[in-house]
């Protein structure tokens, strides 16, 4: 058996097949490649955009940022309203999902129930990011709006004297539009509090708990100040989203381009105006909405570069 | 405390063959000098076994013997490693390096195939033209596994248990019929049993493979091995520590009639 | 965080403490009940969304909705969106066909070959990349291949779907090839296995059950897609016979038919809504049944 070595001891290492080194050599080139490609079709999306907005940039200039007004009959466009909408919406949708999604995440983390509920209420949770934001839509249309029609009369008619609610209900509006949002952007907050907290070490919590504190006072003194970082991470990565949502938004928004600070009127978002009005726009107008496409594609961006370097940050503690 | 080359020499080495050799070897991790210094010639069908204190370099040195070191970004050395005279790491292909020198792992890793592909693995790899069924029972045959396997080859190789793991490495790492086998603590996360098991199983290997043998574990050297360096390290000015070799003898004077005082003391038992 | 930032943590907590009284605490009875209604609150909308997309969905679906184009505008429950369902199915694989062998190769050069700064700015591309709004990849297909090919086709709205896919296809490749152990991978490259055996032979089928399910999400997600589809693939009433045409989806036909008067499609697009929901629940739960029996 000795005998069957095929390489007889110390002769010579010989070159390596030409065929094996052209493969090693060029499938890290091909992944190499592609991994670049993926970082440059970011680029590329901007770019793009950029350059197809460019008529518009020429024309408008910057004051399509402060302007109201979308008409295509003068070709005179000003992206304040859904600038406006934008930013409104998705700060509504953050002020009420980050306390319910924070007190998810803590309901979820600590051992309120037995572990199987937790599991399964926790994957119950990560449910509402995937169902289709177009299924929120219609969902929203024939159930959430006629819903919440008593509740905007009520709001209108004892608050009415607040600009928030100086308008009259009429269904789609801002108001079913940030709720459908705080339930999309719901679901990122809470599975990253969860996580941030799960990962913060025993001995934290321990310590706290050891000394007698008691639950809620170790949660609120220790815990959330070191699981904080984590928690804005997710937010803001929430906001990214919320900025960008698109469906659900369009078909409960109202789609009106006047500025109104009720958030019982009809509004509109740049992304829902795209939906709204890509399809059947003329060349100076596609200009126009691809300038409002590459504000959003700027506002997200921003968002989201802070939000990774805030979660990156978190991670490295794990 | 100076230690360089003079204690190296092994006479009994005039009668074999070396297979690896060192010379003036130094291994850096970027600015960090991890190894220094080291001249070894190992010889042929023995069982080479390197013990000392963690952090000595041990791990990195039999790590240079497969180039596995090149794995590493910042890992560079200088000085010269050679296998039956060419160097290692002049124009050299590292792959075919490999395919002469296999190497066992502290951990079993056996591949998440079955026992049958563990073991085809590397005739596959290497586009060796064989009898893969007779190559798969001669390997397990020669590693003391066969018995226990014959009848579940197709059986995921991570199904098995620790010490049937790392024998079922150990006839994956000879299935190439390399001619020195790198075993990197092989028994350091296996039961006594198991180990015993492998031991035996090194020994019986001897007689075909050139063995070097990383060790924490002196009785192991002492019970299996025909030759021992003994490897030190010292600390630096920033805290790490820097391997070197202190003396390299057969086993017997090693731990009998050891030439220097810090290898008595290891061996004793009086060491850090 | 340092650990004596935490130890500090644990000191202000201690003082907190002895601040308090004992006792039974209606302060931490107080909270938990904030934080339990509060999970009650998050799981309301998921049980009322499922419950009427089954309801007023699964009374609608017959054979017809299976068969038939999307009725007209005043036809009462007739018709169905069959073309909408190979629409999405063949601009779902033209997507997957893209995105996947880019995405997975673009992992493997992050997870296997690349060492230093370069992956970490990779990953952060990919990460950012994936929190671009999907409309905007459809505007950027829409610049880069409608205004170019002059029409709007399954071609366009597959590619948009594709953009949309590939950030999450790296990220979990990525993911999933990290977690085989650098153990294995030694084991190939000590054995004399080139790179290209080594990650082809082993570390990719050691990680190919993660891989398939991070797929498959993805793959379920692109199928639930509009915005990327609206003005990429646009929509249409009839059959499919060219992917360089207008394409119907099953997703822009709930948007079309739901934001419309008729009450005919209007049910039609409940029934699709219940269609889309029930690809992404079942994929989701069998991805996570799934992940249950992964070999590390």
């Amino acid at each position: 058996m000795a005998s069957s070595t095929s390489s007889p001891k110390g002769k010579p290492i010989e070159a390596r097949s030409q065929r094996s080194q052209w493969s090693d050599r060029s499938f890290t080139w091909l992944t190499r490649i592609l991994a670049f490609g993926v970082a440059a079709v970011l680029v590329f999306i901007g770019v793009q955009v950029a350059i197809d907005a460019m008529p518009a940039i020429r024309r408008y200039g910057l004051e399509f940022l402060v302007t109201s007004s979308w008409n295509p009959v003068d070709d005179a466009y000003g992206a304040l309203p859904m600038i406006y909408g934008t930013l409104v919406s998705s700060l509504i949708a953050l002020v009420l999902a980050v306390p319910i999604g924070v007190g998810t995440a803590l309901f979820l983390s600590e051992d309120f129930l037995p572990r199987p509920v937790r599991t399964v209420l926790s994957f119950m949770v990560e449910m509402l990011a995937a169902i289709p934001s177009v299924v929120y839509g219609i969902w929203g249309i024939f159930v959430l709006i006629p819903f919440l029609d008593p509740i905007g009369g009520w709001l209108h008619q004892n608050l009415g004297w607040i600009p928030l609610f100086g308008t009259t209900y009429r269904g789609p509006g801002m108001l079913p539009a940030a709720l459908v949002l705080t339930v999309m952007i719901l679901p990122i907050i809470t599975a990253i509090a969860r996580d941030s907290l799960i990962s913060l070490p025993p001995a934290l919590r321990q310590a706290a708990l050891g000394m007698g504190a008691t639950r809620w006072t170790a949660i609120f003194r220790v815990l959330i100040p070191a699981a904080f970082s984590g928690i804005v991470g997710g937010t803001m990565l929430a906001l990214g989203r919320a900025m960008g949502e698109t469906m659900a938004v369009t078909m409960l928004i109202g789609n009106s381009n006047d500025l109104n600070v009720s958030i019982l009127a009809p509004a509109n978002t740049v992304a829902s105006l795209l939906a709204n009005q890509f399809a059947e726009a003329g060349d100076l107008q596609i200009a126009a909405l691809m300038y409002a496409g590459l504000v959003l594609f700027g506002l997200t961006l921003v968002v989201n570069i802070l939000a990774e370097m805030i979660v990156q940050r978190v991670n490295v503690y794990k | 405390m100076e230690h360089t080359a003079q204690h190296t020499d092994v006479p009994a080495l005039k009668n074999t063959e070396t297979a690896i050799a060192t010379e003036q070897l130094n291994v850096y991790y970027g600015d960090f000098l991890a190894l220094r210094g080291v001249n070894m010639a190992i010889p042929e069908r023995k069982v080479t076994a390197l013990i000392g204190p963690s952090g000595c370099g041990k791990s990195t040195l039999i790590r240079c013997f497969n180039r596995l070191n090149d794995l590493i970004d910042s890992f560079h050395l200088d000085g010269r490693v050679t296998y039956y005279g060419q160097d290692l790491y002049q124009d050299v292909d590292a792959v075919q390096v490999r395919r002469r020198i296999g190497m066992v792992f502290q951990q079993p890793n056996p591949f998440p195939k079955s026992i049958y592909d563990n073991i085809a693995f590397g005739a596959r790899a290497t586009g060796l033209k064989t009898d893969l069924d007779a190559l798969v029972e001669r390997s397990l045959k020669r590693s003391a596994l066969w018995e226990e396997v014959k009848d579940k080859l197709k059986t995921n190789g991570l199904s098995l248990s620790g010490g049937q793991q790392q024998r079922l490495c150990i006839a994956r790492a000879i299935s190439t019929q390399p001619d020195v086998v790198l075993m990197d603590e092989p028994c350091s996360s296996l039961d006594p049993i198991s180990t015993l098991k492998i031991e035996s199983l090194i020994r019986e290997l001897a007689e075909e493979y050139t063995i070097i043998i990383v060790t924490h574990n002196m009785q192991q050297a002492a019970r299996m091995a025909d030759y021992t360096a003994f490897f030190n390290a010292e600390a630096t000015e920033d805290g790490k520590r820097s391997g070197y070799l202190v003396e390299f003898a057969p086993t017997q004077k090693i731990f009998d009639q050891p030439a220097q005082e810090a290898t008595r003391n290891y061996v004793n038992g009086q060491f850090g | 965080m340092t650990a004596t930032d935490y130890r500090s943590r644990a000191d202000r907590a201690r003082r907190a403490i002895a601040e308090q009284t004992s006792g039974p605490s209606y302060f931490d009875l107080f909270w938990t009940g904030v934080a339990g209604f509060f999970t009650l609150l998050a799981l309301i909308p998921l049980v009322l969304v499922l419950v009427y997309v089954v309801i007023r969905g699964f009374s609608r679906l017959n054979w017809a909705a299976f068969t038939q184009l999307p009725p007209p505008p005043l036809a009462p429950d007739q018709g169905g969106f069959a073309n909408a369902l190979i629409g999405t199915l063949i601009m779902v694989g033209i997507g997957a066909l893209v995105s996947v062998p880019f995405g997975v190769l673009a992992a493997i050069y992050l997870s296997e070959f690349s060492q230093g700064q370069v992956p970490r700015w990779i990953r952060f591309a990919t990460n950012v990349l994936s929190g671009v709004p999907s409309i905007l990849m459809g505007v950027f297909i829409y610049g880069l291949f409608v205004i170019t090919t002059g029409t709007y086709s399954a071609v366009a709205g597959g590619f948009a779907l594709g953009v949309l896919m590939l950030p999450i296809i790296v990220r979990t490749t990525d993911e999933s090839l990290q977690i085989v152990p650098k153990q294995v991978r030694w084991a190939a490259i000590g054995m004399g296995a080139s790179k290209f055996q080594t990650v082809l032979r082993v570390v990719l089928p050691a990680a190919l059950p993660a891989i398939a399910t991070g797929l498959t999400l993805a793959v379920a997600r692109a199928a639930g897609e509009t915005a990327p589809l609206l003005f990429t693939a646009l929509f249409s009433q009839y059959w499919l016979d060219s992917l360089f045409q207008p394409t119907a989806s099953l997703s822009v036909l709930v948007y079309n038919f739901a934001t419309v008067p008729y009450e005919g499609q209007q049910r039609l697009a409940w029934a699709a809504a219940l269609i889309l929901v029930g690809i992404v629940l079942l994929t989701s739960i069998l991805a996570r049944w799934a992940t249950r029996k992964q070999i590390y």
